[in-house]
């Protein structure tokens, strides 16, 4: 059964990062939130007065559309406070399209804000002050000491090498890709040279995943507006459409999930692709969210760019890099542009820049679709998004 | 129901299923659910069945056989490196573990092990694996 048909009927009007990096003592995920959200409705040409839609998600604060939404100013008449981790964002851009599609909202803006990076640096502050939280869903894993979120994507990995010989090198050119990425990428955190011996080299954080497989932790802040097609046309930036969306979870522990080599990825894209009446062939993008190197293998395969346990053999070669044959994480990635916990949001923020031709030095040619995939949880919440311009419609 | 005092008519219900689960771990038992109208067997415990959403499950002793579905090995600074490993068991159902008495990066994916209770550890009692030395499975 498929959803509501929502092929073009809002487009996103303005994005915008906050500071990225590590930001400064003093500032809150709120203030980055708030920084980016401004820059975002001034890249639409908008205001806080016009939003009447809100859809944001804050690690650890259970009410963040609240907090949000009075830190803003703005007074929603349509909240959506959905947290299912980092794919949050691109499960708010479908809901923000099925919210304008009912007139439920007319100019929704989406956003999130994090000081994941400052608040590891200045953990010692806060010590000995036991936060308020509710009791513990009892854990049948933390006995055995995973190093979470690491050890989930490690067991993926661990599999996947097992039944389809995928390599520890071929992880590595993952990350190697996202670096040459970054290299192009004036804001990302990391962009010093990186080959393949230097992440085989790394030290293993938890087998058969190093340091320089796993993402960067750092602070950052996203936003993106999103309103009904016809006015996007009349707003300061060429809209960038949303042609196609599809979420899908099926477990949230990584023991329960059912086959660690297959994530939801594969529902959430065959979702997105009907809606969108196009397939993986029209893509000229990719911005998936690559928390770690096995995630880019498993993703490229679950969304149907290559067949399954094919995904090794396929991010070889320099495919996946700069000059290769698809352009995946133009911005480079989790792993070496930004990445405060939950990334979702930067892949729909580069896949719009890509639309509207503003990438500088890493800017595609013609691109007219982008995809841009999320991933929550440990490989648990999956949220697919197919972007086009104009001529994509 | 309300108040304390109602902890065991909440077990014998079936209505506190963690509980439960750490009072038959303590007896020695490696326990899980097997669903009464769909055979399932569902672990972590639960009220409901995930697989047919009958309310009817009952508490079963594992055998403690299983195969290991994927390992990984972690290397904390200072400390001796340890698996962590996904362990289906053969009843039907998966958990997560480890494997003691083996260094950690012989600990193979598709090795024979079979369950323990520990008695020690933080979290109190939990389920941990050895190897089933001589036994291999060779499912893909
Ligand atoms: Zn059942």
């Amino acid at each position: 059964m498929s959803g509501p048909d929502l092929r073009g009927a809002a487009a996103i009007a303005g994005v915008a990062e906050s500071d990225l990096g590590e930001v400064g003592p003093g500032r809150y995920a709120l203030d980055l939130a708030a920084q980016a959200a401004g820059a975002a409705l001034a890249d639409a040409g908008l205001s806080t007065r016009d939003v009447d839609g809100l859809f944001c998600a804050i690690a650890g604060r259970g009410m963040a559309p609240l907090d949000v939404a009075e830190y803003l100013g703005v007074r929603p008449r349509y909240t959506d406070g959905t947290m299912v981790g980092g794919s949050s964002f691109v499960s708010h851009l479908h809901h923000a399209a099925l919210a304008i599609a009912a007139g439920a909202c007319h100019t929704a803006l989406i956003v999130y804000g994090s000081t994941a990076r400052s608040d590891s640096v200045h953990a010692g502050n806060g010590r000995g002050r036991l936060p308020a939280a509710p009791p513990e869903t009892p854990s049948y894993e933390a006995a055995y000491r995973p190093r979470m979120p690491v050890t989930g994507y490690a067991l993926a990995a661990a599999r996947h090498m097992h039944q389809y010989g995928t390599t520890r090198a071929q992880l590595a050119e993952v990350a190697v890709a996202a670096r040459q990425w970054a290299r192009l990428n004036p804001r990302a955190f990391v962009r010093d040279p990186l080959t393949v011996e230097d992440v085989l080299a790394s030290r293993i954080v938890s087998s058969p995943l190093s340091v320089l497989d796993c993402c960067l932790v750092t602070d950052g802040g996203g936003a993106l507006v999103v309103t009904a097609a016809d006015r996007a046309g009349h707003l300061r930036r060429p809209p960038v459409y949303l042609l196609g969306a599809g979420e899908a979870h099926w477990h949230r522990a990584i023991s329960q999930m059912p086959d660690l080599t297959v994530t939801a990825a594969t529902e959430s894209s065959r979702r997105a692709y009907e809606m969108a009446k196009v397939g993986p062939q029209d893509v000229d993008v990719v911005q998936l969210y690559d928390a770690f190197t096995i995630n880019t293998v498993l993703f490229l395969e679950d969304l149907g760019f290559c067949a399954k346990g094919e995904g090794g053999a396929f991010v070889s070669g320099g495919r996946i890099a700069p000059g290769g044959s698809l352009p995946v994480n133009t911005n480079g990635g989790g792993l070496s542009y930004c990445h405060p916990g939950m990334y979702g949001i930067f892949t729909l923020i580069e896949a719009a820049r890509q639309i509207r031709g503003e990438a500088g030095e890493r800017q595609q040619p013609d691109v007219t679709i982008a995809l841009a995939h999320g991933n929550g949880g440990q490989l648990s919440s999956q949220a697919t998004a197919i972007l086009g311009s104009e001529q994509a419609l | 129901m309300s108040g304390p005092g109602k902890v065991a008519d909440l077990r014998r219900a079936g209505l506190a299923p963690h509980l439960e689960y750490t009072e038959r771990l303590a007896e020695g038992a490696v326990p899980f659910q097997s669903c009464e109208e769909c055979r399932a067997a569902v672990f972590p415990p639960r009220v409901l069945c995930p697989a047919c959403g009958a309310m009817e499950l009952t508490w079963e002793r594992s055998a403690g056989l299983g195969t290991v579905y994927s390992t990984s090995v972690l290397f904390p600074r200072g400390r001796d490196p340890y698996p962590v490993v996904l362990v289906d068991l053969d009843e039907g159902f998966r958990m997560m573990s480890t494997v003691t008495g083996t260094p950690a990066e012989e600990v193979a994916i598709g090795a024979r092990v079979r369950a323990h209770v520990d008695p020690a550890g933080p979290d109190g009692p939990h389920v941990a694996f050895t190897l089933e030395t001589g036994e291999r499975d060779e499912r893909p």
